[in-house]
């Protein structure tokens, strides 16, 4: 029943988005239809709940391990721990595409409870907008990939969860990372309102600006996490490989990071107008394509589970009808948006365009580098595209903006003079030059991690630099919010650069009792030992590692067996210190020594400052955070105050009126 | 172009620079592809037009029966990655992956040493029986072959 009762939700929240949809564009046409919008705003809420209700029908399922069901007959398994029964709901393609179309209705959901700043015909045009782009994906789940799909007979026991996915990675990354992804449908929704109803002002950007933000903060922490918990759990020590899934998030938080920068303009200088729309449109665009890409399974990817190319060819339909639609669209009222106000190259705006431009050629080589292999096997030639391709053709165009972030927020709106800059641009050259001259001198002449560095200290410096002469109990949050995220740019890279570096490895067969030295790290080998979990057994090494000869710690990483489905995985142990991370990895047996005494393979790395990078990526988010407080917490204070006004203003009148009756 | 200019021709000129940066990093970015874009071989086509010594590319094929051998470092192992009609020498320093195993498919990325040997960085097998690299799936055709081919010797 309770299978059923999911499907019958789910197909309820899909003839609600229909009705959302027909009764937003009545609405917005006008005459007799705009009785219906009182109705588009309810229903909204309700297929939201219902969409929710749905997703909790299918954790129900997974966690009773209800094998009638196909699908938790065929990704779970009654012995995996409880937290693994529940979090292999989303990991498989139903699921995940369950989870994508409930963050969609709850982010539409929201925006029709909360959202009463814009005029009402385009809240009605932006929520038939969001309507329509979920019906579209409800028709996906509900033709080609329905959840609740039962299996007769039901089977004794489920084939079990890729043992990759039974992690804790898989409980937090996944919903992180569509919240901020499928969020982003609120942009592309908002983008197209504003477009129909001809409404591209300052205040549509206030309005969309908090949005944008908060599907930003959880596209950011979902990238971070999925980058940490890809360097864990894969075992290879490295923390992003331009694996097409990896680029399937970055792309639409490039899209998404360059919409925050022109909002912002829009917003305070009602400048970039078609702009922002237009990225409003592409950044959800790169959600979507993303979801093709993902979902298809047309990439040679470990992410890439689903294959399937009848699922494939309907989400390209959907991409085409969207992105084509909105584009059209686009095109056919981008010249009636009034121009903005103009400014000077050495201006605020000036500096955020350059962010924008370089963001958005960040992208387009991701997107062509993504692309390239599927192009070019369509015409039977078989290629990969990985870092010496990514690596160098990114930075041309990253490296320069992270020069303009560190000037870009000293600058004044509208028009600077550099003289009026001098001392700070002098401040931030200069440390500049000084970290190139230590990097220089610590590690010689490695080009990409020298001038990480040193564009590393330039963008820590430059972050605090537009707070000096500044109370810092007056400095509004937005601005910590800035000041910080751009902070975190700055770790992150050198993170980066250091771990890029200074990183040591090495690869030994060692006998138990040997010592191998990594880096400041000397390692023994004490012991190696069967040990069994819940679902599987394993190979436990139990090292003793002391680092620049002080005491030792004891770490233990395993190589993992797992029996349903039949895998094996490498558990790495990692030590963290506050200047970096030991990372150990047992491999097999290797063949016996001359002597005949046992020996068994480690992979051993020393990473400096390793951790950073993810430091960095939570010091981004968190200054998205502050942002997003800061812009909350004002606008419910204005409110507050002009509701007070208006209530004095009504209240005035009324007493003559009193009187008289 | 500060404010001496018309709106309308302010407008123009960030458009045409927005445009010139992005067709850049397009033109770039398709330079760059065809350059370092990593090729795929399996071996006849690597013992017919060998890629240049030094160049990454990947090798795909069938581990070879009987050629697994690991050195006396107990971390380096050499095998012969072989299609049915050709076969070649490959080197590799590491843990290999556990699925990894003689007469099996794997996808190796490296490059061709001046030896003539394959020096893989890294090896990619068939981590489960569900997924498996994509260049291994139309394996099964050279599989085919090379059974037949020793079947009938």
């Amino acid at each position: 029943m309770i299978a059923e009762l999911g499907l019958a939700a789910l197909w309820l929240a899909a003839a609600l988005a229909a009705l959302q949809l027909l009764a937003g564009a009545l609405a917005v046409r006008g005459g007799d239809g705009e009785t219906l919008a009182a109705l588009v705003r309810p229903t909204a809420v309700v297929q939201a709940l219902l969409c929710t209700l749905a997703f909790g029908m299918l954790l129900w399922l997974f966690a009773r391990t209800d094998l009638s069901v196909a699908l938790v007959a065929n990704n779970s398994h009654s012995a995996k721990p409880m937290i693994y029964k529940i979090t292999g709901a989303w990991g498989n393609h139903e699921g995940s595409m369950l989870l994508w179309v409930t963050v969609m209705a709850l982010s539409g959901g929201l925006i029709a409870l909360v959202e009463r700043r814009l005029p009402e015909r385009t809240m009605m045009a932006t929520l038939a907008a969001q309507a329509f782009v979920a019906i579209g994906f409800y028709a996906f789940l509900l033709l080609a990939s329905n959840p609740f799909e039962r299996l007769v007979p039901a089977p004794a026991e489920g084939t079990g969860l890729n043992p990759l996915l039974q992690d804790i990675g898989l409980a937090l990354h996944p919903p992180t990372l569509y919240a901020g992804y499928v969020g982003l449908s609120v942009a592309f929704s908002f983008a197209v309102g504003a477009l129909i109803t001809r409404q591209v002002t300052p205040d549509f950007a206030k309005v969309m600006r908090p949005w944008v933000l908060g599907a930003w903060i959880f596209l950011t922490l979902g990238i971070t996490a999925g980058s940490y918990w890809a360097y864990y759990e894969l075992g290879w020590g490295g923390w992003w490989f331009w694996d097409p899934v990896e680029n399937a998030s970055l792309m639409p938080w490039l899209a998404a990071t360059a919409l925050l920068h022109s909002a912002g303009v829009l917003a305070a200088r009602d400048a970039l107008r078609a702009w922002t729309i237009m990225l409003g449109v592409v950044a959800f665009s790169m959600s979507m394509i993303g979801t093709f890409l993902v979902r298809s399974g047309i990439l040679t990817s470990v992410h890439a589970f689903a294959v399937d190319p009848e699922r494939g060819t309907f989400i390209l339909a959907l991409l085409a009808i969207y992105i084509g639609g909105a584009l059209v669209l686009f095109a056919l009222r981008a010249n009636t948006v009034a121009e903005g106000e103009r400014f000077s190259v050495l201006s605020r705006e000036g500096a955020l365009v350059v962010n924008n431009v370089a963001l958005s050629a960040i992208l387009g080589i991701v997107l062509l580098g993504t692309l390239y292999p599927l192009l070019t096997e369509a015409f039977g030639v078989r290629v990969s595209v990985g870092p010496p391709y990514f690596n160098p053709v990114g930075a041309i165009f990253f490296l320069p903006m992270l020069v303009v972030l560190a000037i870009g927020p000293l600058l004044r709106w509208r028009q600077d003079r550099l003289a009026r800059v001098r001392g700070p641009m002098l401040a931030i050259a200069a440390t500049a030059v000084l970290a190139l001259l230590v990097a220089w001198w610590i590690m010689g002449a490695a080009l990409f991690p020298l001038l990480g560095m040193t564009l590393a200290a330039a963008v820590a410096i430059g972050s605090f630099l537009p707070l000096r002469g500044r109370s810092l109990r007056r400095v509004p949050s937005p601005v910590w919010g800035m000041v910080i995220s751009h902070f975190g740019v700055a770790v992150a890279l050198f993170g980066m650069a250091a771990d890029t570096a200074f990183q040591t490895e090495r690869l030994v067969a060692a006998r138990v009792g040997d010592t191998v030295e990594v880096g400041p790290w000397a390692i023994t080998l004490a012991s190696v030992d069967p040990v069994a979990g819940p679902n599987w057994t394993a190979l436990q090494a139990d090292l003793h590692a002391g680092y620049g000869g002080g005491a030792s710690q004891s770490i233990q990483p395993q190589a993992r067996s797992f029996w349903t489905p039949p895998q094996q995985t490498s558990e790495a142990a990692l030590l963290t210190r506050w200047n970096g991370q030991l990372y150990a990895v047992i491999g097999g047996e290797a063949p016996n020594d001359e002597a005949g005494a046992t020996r068994w393979q480690l992979r051993l790395w020393w990473k400096p400052f390793v951790t950073f990078i993810w430091y960095g990526g939570v010091l981004i988010a968190l200054g998205g955070a502050l942002a997003l407080v800061g812009r909350v917490v004002g606008d419910v204070r204005r409110r507050a105050a002009r509701s007070l006004i208006e209530e004095r203003r009504v209240d005035t009148p009324r007493e003559p009126a009193e009187a008289l009756a | 172009m500060s404010t001496g200019l018309k709106p309308k021709h302010q407008r123009l000129v960030l458009v045409v620079l927005a445009l010139v940066a992005l067709v850049g990093a397009g033109l770039l970015a398709a330079w760059a592809l065809r350059n370092q874009a990593n090729y795929f071989y399996v071996p006849s086509d690597m013992v017919a037009t060998p890629p240049e010594v030094g160049q990454a590319v990947r090798l795909g094929g069938m581990v070879e029966t009987g050629s697994l051998v690991t050195e006396p470092d107990g971390i380096t192992v050499r095998f012969v990655v072989g299609d049915g009609e050709a076969r070649v020498p490959v080197m590799f320093s590491g843990i290999v992956p556990d699925l990894f195993v003689e007469g099996s498919g794997v996808v190796a990325e490296g490059s061709l040493g001046p030896d003539g040997t394959f020096q893989a960085t890294n090896l990619l097998a068939k981590h489960d029986e569900n997924y498996m690299p994509r260049e291994l799936e139309d394996m099964t055709v050279a599989q085919a072959r090379e059974t037949v081919a020793e079947t009938s010797e």
